[in-house]
C-alpha cells in the first residue's frame, strides 16, 4: 500500500501515523510538506494526522485546509483515492469540504485526553470492513474541538446513508458531539474523518491493538490490488 | 481603505465560550445579564478599492467564516 501523510505547520502525530501505516504496509509512507503542490503518484491512501497545525488560528483546521497540498488532496479524493483524516486531520476534511459539518470546541471548554469506547456503527466501509458492526473498541482522543457539528437535516442524511461510521459508546462522549458522532464518511465512501486516534493502539506495548483493524481494513484491497 | 469583518455564531450554535463569560459576569456580581455570545473581529487594511465589498464578501465565504456555524458582516470603516 503506498502511502502519503501531509504535514502542516503544527502537525504534531505524523510519526504515530507512520508508526501504523509501517505496520500493514512494506512500502515506507511519504510525508508530503503542505507547500507542495503535487502528491506522488499511484497513492492508496492519503492521511491528514494529528496536531495542531497553524495553532488552531481562526478555527481548528482552517488555515491547513486552504493549503497549497489541499488542491491535490481535494483532487485526488474526488478521483476516488482513499483519505483519511485523524483529529486535527478531520477538522481540516471538514474546513476543506470534504465532509460535512464542523468540529467545534468542546463543550466543557476543557481540553481531554483519555480512553474512551468507540461504536463501529458502519463496518461495511474501506475503513472498517475488518470490524464487525456494532463492534465496541477501545481508542484514545486527545482534542480541545472534537464537538461535531451539522444541522439537523445533514445530521438526519448521515445517518439516513449509514454514513456514521463511530460512535461514542454510551456514557463516554467527551465532547458534547451531536447524536454522539466520533467519525463520519463522505457520500462516495472514500473520505473518512474521526476524532478519536486509531494509530495509537495498533501494538500491544501501546496497551492494545483495537486500532489495527482500521489500517489492515484499508491495506487489504491494495494489497489484493498488487497480487 | 479599511473594513472590519464581525464574525458570530449563527442563532441556536451552542456557544460553550459565551456562557463561560456569562457565568463569569455573574460571579463578578453584574445583575441583569440575559446572555452572552462570543465573536471574532478581523480588521482588513486593502490597498485596491476596486470590487472592495465583493473580495471582501468572497474572503468571508472562502476563509474568514464558516458558514456551516457562523455569520458574518462586513463593515467598510473608511
Amino acid at each position: 500500500m503506498k502511502s502519503a501523510v501531509i504535514l502542516f505547520p503544527g502537525t504534531n502525530r505524523e510519526r504515530d501515523m507512520v508508526a501504523a501505516l509501517k505496520k500493514v504496509t512494506d512500502i515506507e509512507p511519504v510525508i508530503v510538506w503542505h507547500a507542495e503542490t503535487t502528491l506522488p503518484g499511484g497513492l492508496d491512501l492519503i492521511v491528514l494526522p494529528g496536531g495542531f497545525s497553524y495553532g488552531d488560528y481562526l478555527r481548528a483546521g482552517a488555515i491547513s485546509a486552504r493549503s497549497p497540498i489541499m488542491r491535490d488532496v481535494i483532487r485526488r479524493a474526488e478521483a476516488g483515492v482513499p483519505v483519511l483524516g485523524v483529529c486535527n486531520g478531520f477538522q481540516a476534511l471538514c474546513e476543506a469540504g470534504l465532509l460535512p459539518g464542523v468540529l467545534m470546541r468542546n463543550a466543557s471548554l476543557k481540553f481531554v485526553c483519555r480512553e474512551v469506547k468507540l461504536e463501529i456503527v458502519n463496518a461495511e466501509t474501506a475503513f472498517t470492513h475488518l470490524y464487525r458492526p456494532g463492534q465496541i473498541i477501545r481508542c484514545p482522543v486527545a482534542h480541545h474541538d472534537g464537538n461535531y457539528f451539522a444541522d439537523k437535516a445533514t445530521l438526519d442524511r448521515l445517518e439516513a446513508e449509514n454514513r456514521v461510521v463511530f460512535r461514542y459508546g454510551q456514557g463516554t462522549n467527551p465532547n458534547g458531539s451531536q447524536r454522539d458522532i466520533a467519525g463520519i464518511i463522505n457520500a462516495a465512501g472514500n473520505v473518512l474523518g474521526m476524532m478519536p486516534h486509531p494509530e495509537d493502539l495498533t501494538d500491544p506495548l501501546l496497551g492494545g491493538i483495537d486500532g489495527l483493524a482500521l489500517f489492515e481494513s484499508i491495506a487489504t484491497p491494495a494489497r489484493e490490488k498488487a497480487a | 481603505m479599511k473594513a472590519r469583518i464581525i464574525v458570530t455564531l449563527k442563532q441556536g450554535v451552542l456557544d460553550p465560550q459565551g456562557q463561560a463569560i456569562e457565568g463569569a459576569l455573574a460571579a463578578l456580581g453584574f445583575y441583569g445579564v440575559g446572555s452572552v455570545r462570543q465573536g471574532k473581529i478581523i480588521d482588513i487594511e486593502l490597498s485596491d478599492r476596486t470590487d472592495a465589498e465583493a473580495r471582501l464578501t468572497a474572503m468571508c465565504e472562502k476563509l474568514l467564516a464558516n458558514t456551516v456555524i457562523e455569520d458574518y458582516r462586513v463593515e467598510m470603516v473608511d
